[in-house]
């Protein structure tokens, strides 16, 4: 009997595995190096669907070689670089961009690096200017150490050592 | 009977484990220094017993003993030696029990080392390492048993994934997690520290070094794996920002802070309670790591519900470390006083810059990686987090971080005068901006930014040498002098250096191979060349080759430069008939500058026309020279004197001051 995760990680590898990654094939380059290099940065940008965090160009799965097909094809037919992926977008919804689209679920993703680095920035500043102070006077002694200072300073007899 | 004593042991180890989690920490509390010593027997106890287990593992998989669940379906009679060994963490078990043997091995360091430590601080950090021994002993008892009997016995077995028989992947695992476990001695000295509500720089002093090492083992697992990834998934792409490699990525980031802000509290006395909740972060982000990958919940969150046991497991058991450390350093720490004070333009003000920056980026790359995950719990939403995401935020945050580099060296404690700084940078500064211009000139890009990534590895590697030329006097005192100065710079001065040029070469290998690289795609007949970058390639043809577990399709190419033969290159498919799984093998020819990366593809049907891709990658090894620079590093800066060392014993303190006259 296998365990559940281990039957769909085997899956999951199955597919990725079975099918060694040589992603765009040499009969879909387009004559049109131009063209081309729009479909390669176009692929960049594409999730393969049945892959594990794959863009279309860099997997050999069917689909993923389809939806190079149907880029170059949009692309051939005239498509901006936009259009072409609205195309794709209105086919398989969201999920297939890489770069995640600037939206109300999406804000998080996108806020979240600059309201750290804003708030990690006023805390520090913050903090060190609540700290201040002399960074060349000494550190207050602790009772202790100035017992200690004052018994080096003046031994048993109150006199000064022989300084 | 191997197996069994193998599963009897971790049984003890677990009981073991349970003892040190708590008498010694009842000890410390009390006072009772015969309890507080119980750790020290407990952690030889600990490791002699785990040993024992992982040893019996080990045999089993040597021996090839399918009767053992985890050996069937991770190894196979005919596997290389090499690979049977490597099978034993190639798999979620044996890894799990790999984690706790290096755990184990820290405790007994922690013991053995320890002598110098203050009694009370060294019995806490054993009860709190014993604590992750705990934890991680009885999920492998109790959810991941790696002893598990299959009766009647399999004849052979299922193979280890071939993807994974490979000497670079074989050595990832063990190295990734030195660093993952080595996290775990900043972890447990931040815990204790709490505990006794006190931090001095006996404490940043042993912290340091275990920091450096786990830092070190670290980079060179990632570095291993990112080399994997290059020469074995058949593309060239060295780095995919998917999940997994995020998973490793975060405690470097983290620790890397660690290890900067360490270095402030151990000099100066500031920082205290930043660098301890540094170190609960590694940690976290550590184990947040091991248990991302192993547990399959970042393929689909679904996986992660069909296997409730080990989910529940892994969630309770981050709840419990993470929310029980923030919790107990919410609490306590208030208590730690920090008393080294400083102006904003200082060493520690740039270390402070720094620390926020690479904070900052490893939090980008922990949201980057669970959003997907979170939307899709919360909302039911799906969305794809690529590498397009990781560029835009990453990056941008790196910039300001190496030009900080270059400047905070040079910048004294205390308080630094940032005009006098500069001004010492201006030729740097200057060659800089040459270095930037005259790239952009020649690489005739359109866009200036490869070339100005080019000339942040300069700012970088130019600044090293300029704070080596102001350390050793260059120029100002004689040469002799000079020189008898850089022989007794410490050696973990050359450690700082060499690992900041190492992240300069680094940073050149990262942005040359991902902005100018030259691909090549067709179909090829035997006897056709191709061109590319000055090279002649020519097809010679595929012929089938045989390997001790695979068959193989073996193509030739002959690469020509100027007229004149230079190399044969000989890239692979291969088949491994017990998992019926394909993998490719790259050939790849360095000249140290850059690789000739090629690539044999799918055969056209009835005909002899193969597909071949070929890349020309410049400056591609660097990234690997970079890591290696860094991982040597910090080898030379453990092996620093003052490190080992260690902290003066806290006893002879008093009396070691000699009543000088004044």
């Amino acid at each position: 009997m296998m365990h559940p995760v281990r039957t769909l990680l085997a899956f999951v590898l199955l597919v990725l595995i079975t099918l060694p990654a040589m992603a765009t094939q040499p009969d879909e380059i387009l004559a049109d190096p131009v063209l081309e290099a729009r479909a390669r940065t176009i692929g960049a940008e594409l999730r393969c669907l049945v892959c594990q965090n794959q863009s279309i160009d860099d997997s050999n799965a069917p689909l993923a070689r389809d939806l190079r097909l149907i880029v170059r094809e949009r692309l051939v037919a005239g498509d901006s670089d936009e259009q072409v992926l609205a195309f794709v977008v209105d086919r398989y919804g969201d999920y297939v961009l890489l770069q995640p689209p600037f939206k109300a679920t999406t804000l998080l993703l996108w806020a979240a690096p600059v309201l750290a680095l804003i708030s990690g920035a006023l805390l520090v500043t913050f903090v060190l200017r609540r700290r201040g102070g002399d960074p060349d006077a000494a550190p207050a002694l602790t009772e202790a150490e100035q017992r200690r200072l004052d018994g080096l300073l003046h031994p048993a007899g109150g006199k000064d050592s022989g300084a | 009977m191997i197996a069994e004593i193998g599963h009897f042991a971790l049984a003890l180890a677990l009981l073991v484990a349970c003892i040190q989690a708590v008498v010694p920490l009842y000890g410390a509390w009390r006072g009772d220094a015969r309890l507080m010593a119980v750790g020290n027997t407990s952690a030889v106890a600990l490791i002699v017993l785990i040993g024992v287990a992982f040893g019996a593992l080990t045999w089993s998989y040597a021996v090839s003993d399918f009767s053992v669940q985890n050996v069937y379906e991770n190894s196979h009679s005919l596997q290389p030696m090499l690979y049977k060994i490597a099978g034993v963490w190639g798999n979620h078990e044996g890894s799990l029990l790999l984690w706790v043997l290096i755990l184990s091995i820290f405790s007994l360091a922690v013991a053995v080392l320890g002598n110098n430590l203050p009694i009370t601080l060294k019995a806490r950090v054993l009860a709190v390492q014993a604590m992750i021994a705990v934890g991680f002993l009885a999920f492998s008892l109790f959810t991941s048993n790696p002893f598990t009997r299959l009766d009647p016995a399999p004849l052979d077995g299922r193979n280890l994934n071939p993807l994974l028989q490979d000497p670079g992947l074989a050595f990832h695992p063990p190295f990734l997690y030195l660093g993952y476990v080595g996290f775990s001695m900043a972890f447990s000295f931040a815990v204790a520290a709490l505990i006794e509500g006190r931090i001095d720089a006996a404490w940043a002093r042993w912290v340091r070094p275990w920091t450096l090492a786990a830092w070190t083992a670290l980079t060179l697992g990632i570095a291993m794996g990112s080399w994997w990834a290059y020469y074995e998934l058949g593309w060239g792409g060295w780095w995919f920002w998917d999940p997994v490699e995020n998973a490793s990525f975060m405690p470097w980031l983290a620790g890397t802070a660690l290890l900067h802000s360490a270095i402030v509290t151990e000099k100066r006395g500031a920082l205290k309670s930043w660098s301890v909740l540094l170190a609960i972060i590694a940690f976290s982000l550590s184990l947040l790591g091991t248990f991302l990958v192993r547990s399959g919940v970042l393929t689909s969150v679904h996986a992660f519900a069909t296997d409730p046991e080990r989910g529940v497991f892994i969630l309770l058991l981050l709840v419990v470390a993470i929310g029980g450390s923030l919790a107990l350093y919410a609490w306590r720490a208030p208590l730690l006083k920090a008393d080294g004070l400083f102006a904003p333009i200082s060493r520690e003000g740039g270390l402070v810059l720094n620390n926020l920056l690479l904070t900052v980026a490893c939090f980008t790359v922990l949201t980057g990686t669970l959003y997907p995950l979170a939307l899709d719990v919360v909302a039911g939403a799906k969305v794809s987090v690529g590498p397009p995401y990781f560029e835009m935020t990453f990056v941008p945050l790196m910039v300001p971080l190496f030009l900080a580099l270059g400047i905070g060296p040079l910048m004294p404690w205390k308080r630094a005068d940032i005009r006098g700084v500069l001004h010492r940078l201006r030729f740097v500064a200057l060659i800089t901006l040459a270095v930037w211009g005259l790239v952009w000139w020649r690489a005739t890009d359109s866009s200036p930014l490869p070339a100005f990534g080019i000339a942040i590895a300069a700012w970088i590697a130019l600044s090293v040498f300029l704070e080596f030329s102001v350390r050793i006097g260059l120029f100002r005192i004689t040469l002799g002098e000079s020189l008898r100065r850089a022989l007794h710079l410490p050696r973990a001065t050359y450690g700082m250096m060499g690992a900041h040029l190492g992240v300069a070469v680094l940073v050149a290998g990262v942005v040359a191979s991902s902005s100018w690289r030259t691909e090549v795609i067709r179909a090829m007949e035997p006897g056709q060349s191709q061109e590319i970058v000055g090279y002649t390639v020519r097809f010679d043809g595929v012929a089938p080759a045989q390997g001790p577990n695979y068959s193989a399709e073996r193509a030739t190419f002959t690469v020509f430069r100027d007229g004149r033969q230079i190399a044969v290159m000989q890239p692979e498919k291969r088949f491994y008939p017990v998992s019926a799984t394909q993998t490719t093998e790259a050939a790849i020819r360095t000249t140290l500058i850059a690789d000739l990366y090629v690539v044999i593809g799918d055969q056209t049907a009835g005909q002899d026309v193969w597909a071949v891709r070929m890349y020309y990658n410049p400056l591609v090894p660097w990234i690997w020279f970079g890591s290696l620079m860094m991982f040597g590093s910090g080898l030379i800066s453990l092996s620093d004197r003052r490190h080992r060392i260690g902290a003066p014993t806290r006893a002879r303190a008093p009396s070691g001051v000699s009543p000088q006259p004044v």
